[in-house]
């Protein structure tokens, strides 16, 4: 058993959408919520003047001033701590994490403050809060800067995980993020900021931990979130030339794990291949092998796969960091292997 | 302004309750009656006393875990705070969180936290949602000299000192940051310096086992954070006469050390001045003391007759 917040919420649908860019989606969900609610604040290292490194909160700064926007120093411990503290104390902060490479330093506060402050003591304390960060490699920014290790956060019960895909997840996500009553990390792929998709205009709200069919098929089901959900998107479309018809998973959140969808999905086809980021020791295709064994075994035809991140820090050289990285090549592959 | 008579006797008989309290839970530890770690506050009692009175009810108040003190302090009742020692479900954390973390959200008790220095982050969180909203509280953050040592506290500190916030620093110097002495771990002994490096006013050797100055001391510190002008941080000095935990070799102090401390004593010292300045007589003492120890009784009673938290309760309260 693990622990499941109700975290069911979405909001009624116009069905008019527009299109916009991975971070133009969340910067309008960000400046929406900070129009809603006075007791949003962001802080973060170069989130006001600079306007955020990945330029998200831009124009923030000038619009919802200083106090609301916060440029912090370069103090993780802090950052986070912090932002715990005044979510304790009746606010709702949005503290941005420059990138997961940093929140390593601030994995106390992640762990130890925010997802204990809640049970620690016996559920006096709510914490309101989301701490946006950047994931993922593919960047030639070395070993340090290329971790993608979300599902290590979401091993705390306390905390929940969310990992968008699509620029309209990212709005609708973030928006039921921000209005979630308890520690969210939220985590923005950097190479998907400039890809572009529809987005609803209304106040769209998506429900937390309910994951999503990218692509429906017949024959393998492919697991994945993130980045992952594009490489899985194109290995589908090589798998469809040669008449194996795939269905793309996008788990979109990983606390909580909606493995309904994967169960359904899975009884349907009988393969599975689990596409992630990181390392696979450990990892999100261990746990969701785990769980079709445990749920699905009578359904399985062949052993689930797994596609992960080589084994080993990540190289600057361009060609070798690629080599390391899963792509459609090594999704197809992987699928071969069990049909 | 001093403390009002009705409030020197109070602080007497609190001093006294925490006293009786720890040396109780020490017992209760032995027969296995708690659990887990436990930290006593045995010798630094007159600093939880003094916050008690410095402070405004509604201003906030966090620590570390070594937090029975400064909760009964507080006005956690006697009941629910051994209660929580005993993991019942009538403790103030409803038996999930032990001697290192009791918390009161309706007395602003923001708990004890067991990470050092964690909870400094947190105090300057707190503050700052208070100085969002135009409110005039102060944090107090208790902590000790161990905690001064670690990241936590720089990044906190330096985080409240840019954006002013309105936390009182107040560090315990008990001497020893578990069997480490402060001499031996800090690069500065006067811990306070590394606080004035932040730039907001200090006051070092704060005599943490005398009440009186050590409430003035904090209430100065309390009205500077409360002017809007930022932090403040106090060093007092204090002594714990007990281990560091009940685990505690002591293999670093001597016994002749201890003893030499207790002629400090904070209780006997408040006891001296109440009577020199004829504000109670022995036999009111006594009958504070008597107080004390019967609501520590009634307070072991209280959480032996508790129940433990039901099975299905492990699940709750994770999330909101």
């Amino acid at each position: 058993m693990t622990s499941t917040p109700d975290v069911a919420q979405a909001s009624a649908q116009s069905g008019e959408t527009v299109t916009k860019t991975f971070r133009e989606a969340i910067t309008d969900a960000l400046w929406e919520e900070m129009e809603r609610d006075e007791s949003i604040f962001i802080m973060g290292e170069e989130v006001g003047v600079w306007g955020g490194t990945y330029a998200v909160t831009r124009g923030f700064h000038d619009h919802f001033g200083e106090k609301r926007v916060r440029d912090t120093p370069i103090a993780e411990q802090a950052i986070v701590g912090a932002a715990v503290g005044a979510a304790m104390n009746g606010l709702r902060p949005i503290a941005e994490i420059m990138t997961i490479n940093f929140a390593f330093l601030a994995l106390d506060a992640l762990v130890n403050l925010a997802a204990k402050a809640r049970y620690m003591f016996g559920g006096q304390f709510k914490v309101p809060m989301v701490v946006r960060t950047t994931t993922g490699g593919g960047r030639q920014l070395g070993a340090t800067h290329s971790h993608s290790p979300e599902h290590i956060f979401a091993h705390f019960p306390g905390l929940l995980v969310v990992v968008p895909s699509t620029p309209a997840d990212a709005k609708g996500l973030l928006k039921a993020a921000i209005r979630n009553d308890n520690p969210v990390l939220f985590v923005e792929h950097s190479t998907l900021y400039q890809t572009r998709g529809e987005v609803p205009v209304d106040d769209y709200v998506l429900p937390l931990g309910k994951a999503d069919i990218k692509r429906e098929g017949t024959d393998v089901t492919l697991v994945s979130c993130a980045k992952m959900v594009q490489v899985s998107l194109e290995a589908a479309k090589e798998l469809e030339k040669e008449g194996i018809s795939a269905e793309v998973v996008d788990l979109r959140s990983l606390r909580p794990l909606d493995t309904d969808l994967v169960m359904e999905s899975f009884r349907k086809t009988n393969r599975c291949v689990v596409v992630e980021e990181s390392h696979a020791l450990y990892g999100i295709g261990a746990e969701v092998a785990a769980r079709i064994q445990e749920q699905a075994f009578d359904w399985m035809d062949a052993p689930v796969q797994r596609v992960a991140t080589e084994d080993v820090p990540l190289p600057y050289s361009r060609d070798l960091e690629q080599s390391a990285l899963p792509d459609a090549q090594k999704v197809v592959n992987a699928v071969k292997q069990i049909i | 302004m001093a403390l009002t008579k009705k409030q020197s006797l109070e602080a007497y008989r609190l001093m006294n309750l925490i006293r009786r309290f720890e040396e109780k839970c020490a017992e209760l530890y032995a027969a296995g009656d708690i659990g887990g770690f436990l930290h006593l506050y045995i010798g630094q009692e007159a600093i939880a006393a003094a916050a008690r009175y410095a402070l405004r009810d509604d201003d906030n108040i966090i620590t570390a875990y070594r937090d029975h003190g400064i909760a009964l302090a507080r006005g956690l009742p006697t009941d629910q705070v051994m209660a929580e020692m005993f993991g019942k479900a009538t403790g103030t954390s409803k038996g999930k969180g032990g001697s290192m973390h009791l918390a009161d959200i309706d007395k602003r008790f923001w708990g004890g936290w067991a990470i050092v220095g964690s909870h400094l982050p947190l105090a300057a969180g707190l503050a700052l949602a208070d100085q969002y909203r135009d409110e005039d509280r102060v944090t107090l953050a208790l902590m000790g000299d161990g905690a001064t040592n670690i990241g936590y506290f720089h990044e906190a500190l330096n985080m409240a000192a840019v954006w002013k916030l309105p936390v009182v620093w107040l560090v315990e110097n008990n001497q020893y940051g578990m069997g480490t002495a402060v001499t031996r771990a800090s690069a500065v002994a006067d811990i306070a310096k590394k606080a004035e490096a932040y730039g907001m006013p200090c006051c070092m050797q704060v005599d943490g086992m005398d009440l009186l100055e050590t409430y003035e001391m904090i209430k100065e510190a309390a009205a500077y954070a409360r002017s809007g002008q930022g932090s403040f941080f106090l060093e007092v000095n204090t002594y714990r006469y007990r281990g560091h935990s009940m685990g505690d070799p002591e293999r670093y102090r001597q016994a002749h050390e201890v003893e030499a401390q207790k002629a400090t004593d904070p209780i006997v010292r408040w006891a001296e001045h109440l009577k020199e300045q004829k504000i109670a007589t022995a036999k009111k003492l006594a009958e504070l003391e008597q107080e004390a120890e019967d609501e520590v009784e009634a307070a072991i009673e209280f959480a032996r007759n508790s129940p433990f938290p039901a099975p299905e309760e492990l699940y709750d309260d994770i999330y909101a």
